[in-house]
């Protein structure tokens, strides 16, 4: 059973290797947004030491980290979930003996290794040649910032499963699938960190899922987490991955009553 | 002039049509135009996040930025209206409706944008001027009877940089058939340009100015309204780059038109 979704991420894997030509372009993509947000910081920070309590040293490997970790998590596991619900397809994987969200998650996982390794890691080398980003010395940081990496790929899965499954309820999605995107830019910390928000909406944010995507794992990479409050970090992604499953075990069971194909 | 008056008859035509398709999902329409706005949305969030730390970007202050923003929204509603060119490649060149267009007396180029016309990208103009007219007021800046008209000349002068540039790179695709990957490219290239340019280094400031003009979507153009951010020159360019741009966006579309072979399919 277990080697049927191995195979799945191994497919997904060898899939995106063969185009693996559109991530070069990628990773210039995500150099050109970092370089906005660099030279934009920077003007922020004019000739103040520390804002928000980052130096501009550590803002800008917040910004980098931050965009690279989202060259890993980032999937369009919601796009491909609502065609499959639209265009009536997702019946036919309903009556295989495996189940269609894990193979879904599979398929996303095979993406981020792809993503990891052909994306994100050359990415972190040509962003560490172009601007001055400090890497932590400690290796204890680097295995708990990969173990906080794969939970933020778990919680954005989900909520992209989630935003797909919404397919079976309303006819059109795609309004929905946007404002997920720019919600996860925007709440996760991409664009900005959560500690420059003003205080009563870091307390809203403290209580959704976003911050657990971006900013805790990037707020261990540049050391503005230390201590026991690492581990409260990965304990709040461990909480979030276990409360997103509720809410998406409820919606394939109600989704199943309706299946509803447009034009099929 | 002919040839304009057929264009205008066929715009009715398809924006008849378009309304006709749109009202079977009614929902839809707004959840496009929340969804566009929520775009804009994040960025004025993070100019005003941004803004509690710190009194000014440079030699701009919070209020100048998000006005320069307010008039960057005006020409890229416009163009996003007319010009909406994101899915050309894979609908006219993979899929071969290019030979349908051909086949029409009316020029391919504005059959291609009319087809596509999305007019709930203006309401992203609209939200443009009511956020230019607050901050406006909150710069105190004087008004002068020929600022609207300005307006229009600098606004029709950035869209056309727009329409131009996009024009060009959606003829790419009758050069080479697979995806370059350069449309994205300059998508994000371009969000340097809603943001002041005298932020960035000198090599970007040289790109954003004189290869991918996107600074006269933004910030030059909008000078001319500020008081102190100088350069009017710069400004009153906006509508000649505008043209130039255009002039070659359409000179490659033209090229590449004959250079179109079908998809063979």
């Amino acid at each position: 059973m277990l080697s049927a979704y191995l195979d799945f991420v191994r497919i997904r894997f060898l899939m995106m290797l063969a185009y693996r030509v559109n991530y070069y372009s990628g990773i210039i993509i995500y150099a050109i947004n970092i370089g906005a947000y660099y030279f934009m910081w920077k003007a922020i920070f004019g000739d103040a030491e520390t804002l928000g309590g980052f130096t501009v040293m550590q803002m800008t490997t917040y910004i980098a980290v931050s965009w690279m970790a989202r060259a890993f998590y980032f999937n369009n596991l919601d796009r491909e979930i609502s065609n499959e619900i639209r265009d009536g397809s997702v019946a036919v994987q309903m009556t295989r003996p495996i189940s269609y969200l894990m193979v879904k998650l599979m398929q996303g996982f095979g993406e981020g290794v792809f993503r990891l390794l052909l994306f994100m890691v050359p990415g972190m080398i040509i962003v560490k040649l172009i601007f001055p980003i400090e890497l932590p010395a400690d290796p204890m940081r680097w295995i708990v910032f990969f173990v906080m990496l794969w939970f933020s790929f778990l919680i954005n899965t989900q909520l992209n499963i989630m935003t797909g499954l919404f397919a079976f309820f309303v006819e059109n999605n795609q309004g929905l699938m946007n404002m997920k995107r720019i919600a996860i830019d925007l709440l996760s910390g991409v664009i900005l960190p959560m500690s420059f928000f003003p205080g009563w909406a870091r307390a809203v944010l403290s209580w959704l899922p976003f911050q657990a995507i971006t900013y805790l794992p990037s707020s261990v990479f540049t050391g503005r987490l230390n201590g026991s409050d690492v581990w409260n970090a990965v304990l709040v992604q461990a909480i979030w991955f276990a409360v997103l499953t509720v809410p998406i075990a409820w919606m394939w069971r109600a989704a199943r009553t309706r299946l509803f194909v447009q034009g099929g | 002039m002919r040839r304009m008056a057929q264009s205008m008859s066929l715009f009715r035509e398809y924006i008849g049509n378009y309304i006709k398709t749109k009202l079977t999902y009614r929902a839809d329409f707004w959840v496009e135009v929340i969804s566009d706005l929520m775009f804009s949305a994040m960025n004025l969030i993070f100019i005003f996040v941004v803004f509690r730390q710190t009194p000014a970007l440079g030699d701009w202050s919070e209020a100048e930025v998000v006005f320069v923003y307010g008039y960057f929204m005006i020409p890229y509603g416009i163009f996003s209206t007319f010009s909406n060119l994101w899915n050309f490649s894979d609908r006219y060149i993979t899929k071969g409706e290019m030979d349908r267009i051909l086949t029409r007396p009316a020029g391919s180029l504005t059959q291609v944008m009319l087809e596509n016309v999305d007019p709930p990208s203006l309401i992203g103009s609209l939200v443009g001027i009511g956020i230019m007219i607050a901050a406006w007021l909150r710069l105190d800046l004087p008004f002068h009877w020929y600022d609207p008209l300005v307006l229009i000349v600098m606004a029709l002068g950035s869209t056309l940089v727009y329409v131009g540039l996009y024009t060009a790179l959606a003829a790419i695709s009758f050069f080479s058939d697979a995806p370059t990957g350069i449309v994205p490219l300059i998508y994000n290239i371009q969000n340097y340009g809603r943001y002041p340019i005298q932020i960035y280094n000198r090599t970007i400031r040289f790109l954003l100015t004189w290869l991918l003009p996107f600074a006269f979507v933004g910030v030059y153009p909008a000078s001319f309204f500020l008081v102190g951010h100088g350069g009017r020159a710069m400004a009153w360019l906006t509508p000649v780059v505008g043209a130039i741009v255009l002039a070659l966006g359409l000179w490659v579309w033209r090229s590449g038109v004959k250079r179109y072979r079908g998809a063979g399919s």
